[in-house]
Order: C-alpha cells, then structure tokens, then sequence
C-alpha cells in the first residue's frame, strides 16, 4: 500500500496508524535516505502504542528502548547507520531483541539485509519533493 | 578517596583512577591505545560486545599508569544507563566484579551526569550550582545542575542530537566521519550567511527544547537540488551557515535558559563544544553579559572514565551506592 504525505507531522501520523494493534514481535524494516522522515514515523508509531516519551534518533547508540506505561509491548527503535555488517548486528544483540516481545523498527535497514528472515513488514520512504514522501508498506505474516 | 571507574555505554571501552573526585591519576580509553599492544587487527566502530575482551586489560593499565595498587581502590563506579544495554552491561557487570572482589562500595553513574562532571576535572573552581548544555553526537540537553546530584533537563533535542546534524550534513556533503571537525575546518573558509537555513520551530510547549531533524533535511535537500539542476553548490558557504544555523539554536535557549533561571556560570559538556564557531558565540555572549563559561578540552568532551569517577564521588557522598544485584538501563532519566 504506498500513501503520500506532505509534512512531518503528516508521516507521524502515519505512523501512529501503522503502530496501532501491531502484534509484539513485528519487525518493522525502513529503507529511505538521510532526511526522508524515518524517524518522524517511529515517533508517530511509539504514540500508535500509546507510549509517551520523547522519541529521538538512534543513529549514536543504535537502539533507544521505549517502554509503555504496563511494560508490556517496548518499542525498539534501532538505527543500522554505522553499522557494517552481520559481526556488528550480533555485537549489538540484535536475536536477543527480537525475543523480547516488542515491536522493532529498524531505520537503514539497507545496512543490514541479513537481519531479516521474510516476515518483516518493509515501509520504503521516498523523496517526491522538499517536503513530500511517497511511503510504500508492504509484507509481514499477516498480510500476505 | 581513589575510585576505579568504568565506562562502557557505547562504542568506548574506558577506565579511569580518579582521586577524590577532581584529580585524574589514570585515564584509558580503548579507541586511543595503540591497538597491536591490546590486541591487533582492526578497530570495529560499533564496539559493544567486544568492550568485554578489552575491559580486564584496560582496568590492569589504569591501576598501572595511576601507580594505585588494588587495595588502595575505595569504590568502583560504572555508567549503569542509559546507552547500548548489551554495552552497558559489559561495565556494569564487570564493576560488580570489582567490588565485589576488592570489597568496596558499588556507585552506579548516570552517564550523561559523567558528563557534566568532566568540567570539574578541568575546572577545580567550579561548583553547582551552575547551568550545563550537554551536546553531543548522541545527545543534546540543557541540564540545571543545581547541586552535584541534583539536577534536571530543562529542554533537550526532540530528534537529532546537534553532532548528528553535523555527521549526517558532512555525509551529504562528501566529508568524512565523524563530520563534526570537517564541517568545522570547512567553515572557516565560507561566508556563514551563504544559505538561509531554517531554525527549526519546536512543537509542545517547552521552550528549551531544540530541534536539528529540519536543519539536516535543509542541507540534504540543498545538495540535491544542487546536483540536480548542475548548480554548484557553495560547500564553505552551507559548512559555515550551518555552523552558524546550530550554534544559534544551542546559545539561544542557553542563554534565555541563563536569564531565566540567573545562572552567571555557563558549562558545556560533550564533543560537539570542540566546533569553534560555538565556542566562539558562547565565549562572545557569556563576556558580554557577564558570565563566565567553561567548557573542558576535548579528551574529556568524548566519552571517558574519568568522568564517572568524578561523578561517581559526588554520587558517593550523596549516598547513592549499589549492591550487586545493580542493573543496567537503555533509558533512565538524568
């Protein structure tokens, strides 16, 4: 399904609607350049979840954990940016996430084409002018 | 009071002896050591899990370089949050260890706290209470350090933190990483009022708060346009209206944060305060209206051990020590 939005607070509110009833263990893999709004979309999915805090870029610390208020579904927002290949991915406890019963959303998930095993759900954000993206979500178990 | 002192948060392995809180006997840092003496090959930059091969080695060379034998050790402190938990949990266990076996108090250390408490080791003067901005590639915050364990975040990015603007803007513009010293070297040559960047409006009602996301996609979509139209782009031009776009953002709510709350002392902390047009703006407004700025030099702007033994002292004194059932965090609030 591909959607257009005109703003960032238009992708965050896509995002919010993606996030609402995702199932825990949904892997959510984002391709887009620098700039595209991937972020402003997690953001948008952590308010989705109904988790409340500030929702910053990852790209230094490569995960930023956000817990909802009963501790039952966490939000896990990596960012693959720096990272190089698949000793980085186990380096970074990637498996060890994907058993914990949240919801991953994976910004540069061109940087890491190993870490998926099929059933992700993959959102290609697009550049269709300064302000404009083209988000195209597509996949994962459910939907097929 | 000598502290060991353990910081594993992210991609640098570190540990320090620090006496008292204010002197620094011993300061090492993975990254910095000369690598075939540890052990050869490559540097990954994502170190995370391999903190834990280098950790012992570092802890036996900071006791070495300090001239401190293991029962002159008082305390042991770590950074217990927030950063990568596989990460964090390297130093945190391996601080449990420590103490454990020395049989001396546990001081789990915020890390971002560490890093305001760099300026006391380069500072000996300064006290709380005293305003900080923390800037860095992970992190951007305006801090009321009103005591040495009692402070909070007025404002902070609500995106990217201001040395990721800088990294990802030098990506877009061909410069390497990290991006913060190119950019920088760059500017110098250019005419900061090349570009009109925008100063991105933040939204809620907190006005310390700070946004850097909208500056990022600017010079992102300026490089395109360039390339696309076959329009050179001026790059000293858009480094120095850069430079000038984020140091305008970081003095604008530190100072009003300054007037508002009648701080005279002005801290910043974090690697990003190494950018000269920055420090140049703070130096300039902190003169022209009276107060007086510290920032410290640069080893101690990036992450280091150091600095949790100097806060972990503080944390000590305060009372704030662990037992070994100490746990690291991903996210904790300052």
């Amino acid at each position: 399904m591909t959607y257009t939005t005109h703003s960032e607070s238009e992708t965050e509110a896509l995002g919010a609607k993606f996030a609402e009833n995702l199932p825990a263990g949904t892997v959510a893999a984002l391709y887009g350049e620098l700039g595209c709004g991937k972020t402003a979309f997690v953001r948008g999915m952590a308010r989705g979840m109904g988790i409340d805090c500030i929702v910053n870029s990852p790209t230094f610390t490569i995960v930023n954990e956000y817990l909802d208020e009963e501790g039952e579904k966490p939000l896990f927002h990596f960012d693959m940016y720096r990272l190089a290949g698949a000793d980085e991915l186990y380096d970074i406890g990637w498996e060890d996430y994907l058993c914990r019963g949240g919801v991953c959303a994976v910004e540069w998930s061109e940087n890491v084409p190993g870490a998926f095993d099929g059933d992700e759900i993959t959102v290609r954000f697009e550049k269709t002018g300064d302000n404009d993206r083209q988000i195209t979500i597509e996949g994962g178990p459910e939907r097929c | 009071m000598n502290i060991l002192a353990v910081e594993s948060s992210c991609d640098e392995t570190a540990v320090a002896v620090v006496a008292d809180g204010r002197r620094v006997l011993s300061d090492e840092i993975f990254s910095q050591v000369a690598l075939h003496e540890i052990y050869g090959g490559v540097v990954p930059e994502i170190a995370a899990r391999s903190h834990l091969e280098v950790i012992t080695l570092l802890a036996e060379r900071a006791l070495e370089r300090a001239g401190v034998a293991r029962r002159d050790i008082d305390a042991v402190a770590c950074t217990y949050a927030p950063g990568l938990i596989g990460a964090v949990l390297v130093g945190v266990n391996f601080a449990k260890s420590a103490a454990l076996a020395l049989g001396v108090p546990l001081i789990p250390v915020h890390h971002i706290r560490g890093h305001i408490a760099a300026n006391y080791l380069a500072y000996p003067q300064l006290e709380p209470p005293f305003l900080c901005l923390a800037i860095s590639g992970g992190n951007t915050m305006l801090v009321d350090v009103r005591g040495y364990t009692d402070m909070s975040v007025l404002g902070q990015t609500r995106d990217d933190a201001a040395g990721e603007c800088f990294d990802k803007s030098a990506r877009v513009l061909g410069l390497g990483y990290p991006g913060g010293k190119p950019i920088d070297d760059l500017s110098r040559q250019g005419d900061d009022r090349a570009y009109d960047l925008p100063r991105p409006s933040v939204h809620g009602d907190n006005p310390y708060d700070m946004s850097f996301s909208g500056l990022k996609t600017a010079v992102v979509n300026l490089a395109h346009h360039a390339q696309q139209t076959g329009q050179p782009l001026d790059k000293p031009g858009l480094a120095a209206s850069l430079c000038r776009a984020v140091s305008e953002i970081l003095l604008g709510r530190t100072m009003a944060a300054a007037d508002a709350l009648g701080y005279d002392h002005v801290a910043v902390a974090g690697g990003v305060a190494a950018n000269s047009r920055i420090r140049g703006d703070f130096e300039r407004a902190c003169g022209q209206t009276g107060r007086q700025l510290y920032v410290p030099p640069l080893r101690l702007c990036g992450d280091n051990a150091a600095m949790i033994g100097a806060q972990g002292y503080y944390e000590f004194l305060a009372g704030h020590t662990a037992d070994s059932g100490l746990n690291a965090y991903a996210t904790m609030a300052l």
